[in-house]
């Protein structure tokens, strides 16, 4: 057979060619490929190849979606930091209806990826983009009425129609036809408590930059609001998964935070002109910023 | 809904959820004891005496295998079917000690790798993930993997207890095996690690084959080398 080529390349000619046989290194394991190159269990395997491959493309395809949300939602929210100094709220409004719709566009996508799937299976994929869109549209969203989206309402907005169908190149097309008119993605509770527990976050960012700017009704709207999400998420405790137990530290130092500012606005508000607030806290921000965040 | 309205709601979820998982570790528990039992009789293979009645052994372990399906049909109930992989962690690991316990059965009684498909039959589950509570691939080649191990295992004692034609057979299967496993582009996770470890088995089945055909101690067993069987 093929043994006498490769005694040739060996080059240690001490050794029979017996005994290559029995220590199959290189040469050897393409020999044991022909053995039975189209048996059953061949066979079975190039499925499994196949199978596995899919697999991986798909939630590969998906890792890109979540990171291309990520971005888009993390660039919303800087966006939205910019409303209180901005002569121009509703510009700004606008402007992030226009970016967050695009990052919908993009769940699209993943929902599309996800059809007749199971959602769980490639949840850790698009886990970390949804939370920050989550993120962004809370922020955005308390912005504009100074309370909490509730899981619903943002689920609400992820029901997608095939109507549009200009943007759906990235996906399979032989499921085409089997979909359905209108499908949807789902916000799991602990993506949505992850997001929003991020979101409190942003809010202690906001609150001290509207001191900045000479805002003091806002810090005190805003230690309300973050104690009621401090308040529901110590009613939650430990009865959801570790992570969210995990951000229960960090939303209480931004309560913290937070609730300091207002103290001091409280004690020494009256003393200071409004117009040198923004010189008592600049120090402070310093120090703020310098810890822990995102 | 005010932020207490809308955290009690989600905290109503997250306990259901719980309940869930909880459920679903009792009837894990006891699968893992069956599949304990399982092995305990399966690993009589390896003493000298036991090569005598495998089928015996096989038959009783097939036996076994029936307690398997009705805890699995348990299993099932207990989550939305459509959640499979949501709580998939629970069970990933008894369900690849089964694919391996069904697949050494098989070894033993055909000396042919199990299929996906009549692996999952063993179980009582599906094959396909679209008909319920299914066989994930990875789990299946997991399980077949240990198998390996288990082999190089086998024709290490079979020498001992003097089957010398053994060894061979199994030399052939795995050799397959790794050529089938050399066919699949895995990602760098748990089953990758798993396949790392196959190289060693067809070492060492190879060492077990080399160490017979030097004495010519194969030949006494079957005529031709390599195991046409």
């Amino acid at each position: 057979g093929g043994g006498s080529g490769m005694s040739g390349k060996e080059g240690s000619g001490g050794f029979r060619k017996r005994k290559h046989d029995n220590f199959p290194r290189g040469q050897k394991r393409e020999e044991k490929e022909n053995v039975t190159p189209s048996s059953a269990l061949m066979t079975s395997f190039k499925s499994f190849q196949l199978e596995i491959d899919t697999r991986h493309d798909k939630y590969e395809r998906l890792v890109k979606l979540s990171r291309d949300i990520t971005i888009e939602s993390k660039r919303t929210i800087f966006l939205l930091h910019r409303f209180i100094s901005a002569p121009n709220g509703e510009e700004i409004l606008n402007e992030s209806e226009v970016k967050l719709d695009a990052v919908r566009r993009k769940i699209k996508q993943v929902a599309q990826e996800l059809i007749g799937e199971d959602v769980y299976q490639f949840h850790r994929a698009i886990s970390p983009g949804l939370q920050e869109y989550v993120e962004a549209v809370s922020f955005q969203y308390f912005i504009k009425t100074r309370s909490l989206i509730s899981v619903e309402e943002i689920n609400k907005q992820l029901i997608f129609t095939a109507e549009d169908r200009e943007e759906t190149t990235n996906t399979t097309s032989s499921s085409h036809d089997k979909q359905p008119h209108t499908w949807s993605l789902k916000i799991t509770p602990v993506d949505y408590l992850l997001g929003v527990a991020d979101l409190t976050g942003e809010l202690m960012r906001l609150c001290i930059s509207s001191v900045g700017n000479g805002d003091i009704d806002t810090p005190f709207e805003l230690s309300q609001f973050l104690r009621q999400i401090y308040d529901g998420f110590t009613f939650i405790g430990n009865t959801g998964p570790y992570e969210v137990s995990k951000k229960l530290y960090t939303l209480k130092q931004s309560l913290a935070k937070v609730e300091n500012a207002c103290y001091t606005l409280k004690v020494r508000g009256s003393e200071i002109p409004k117009h040198m607030l923004a010189d008592v806290f600049s120090t402070k921000t310093e120090l703020i910023d310098d810890d822990g965040l995102p | 809904m005010s932020v207490s309205d809308m955290f009690i709601a989600l905290q109503g979820v997250l306990t259901a959820d719980q309940d869930i998982r909880e459920d679903i570790r009792k009837v894990v528990q006891a699968l893992e004891q069956t599949a304990r039992e399982i092995l305990t009789l399966l690993q009589a293979v390896h003493q000298g005496t036991g090569f005598q009645d495998i089928p015996k052994k096989c038959q009783k372990a097939r036996e076994h295998f029936g307690t398997v399906k009705i805890q699995l049909d348990s299993l099932k109930t207990k989550f939305p079917a459509d959640q499979y992989y949501r709580f998939h962690e629970h069970w990933r690991f008894v369900l690849q000690r089964l694919v391996f316990l069904a697949a050494f059965v098989v070894y033993l009684e055909s000396e042919t790798l199990v299929t996906r498909e009549a692996v999952a039959e063993i179980l009582g589950i599906e094959a396909d993930r679209e008909r319920g509570f299914h066989l994930d691939i990875e789990d299946y080649l997991s399980g077949v993997l240990t198998l390996a191990s288990e082999l190089s295992r086998l024709a290490v004692n079979s020498v001992t207890a003097g089957d010398y034609s053994r060894p061979l057979r199994i030399s052939t299967f795995i050799n397959e095996l790794d050529s089938g496993f050399r066919l699949l582009n895995l990602k760098n996770d748990s089953l990758r690690k798993r396949y790392d470890g196959l190289k060693y088995d067809v070492k060492k089945i190879e060492e077990v084959v080399y160490d017979l055909s030097i004495r010519g101690l194969n030949k006494e067993a079957t005529p031709g080398v390599g195991g046409e069987k």
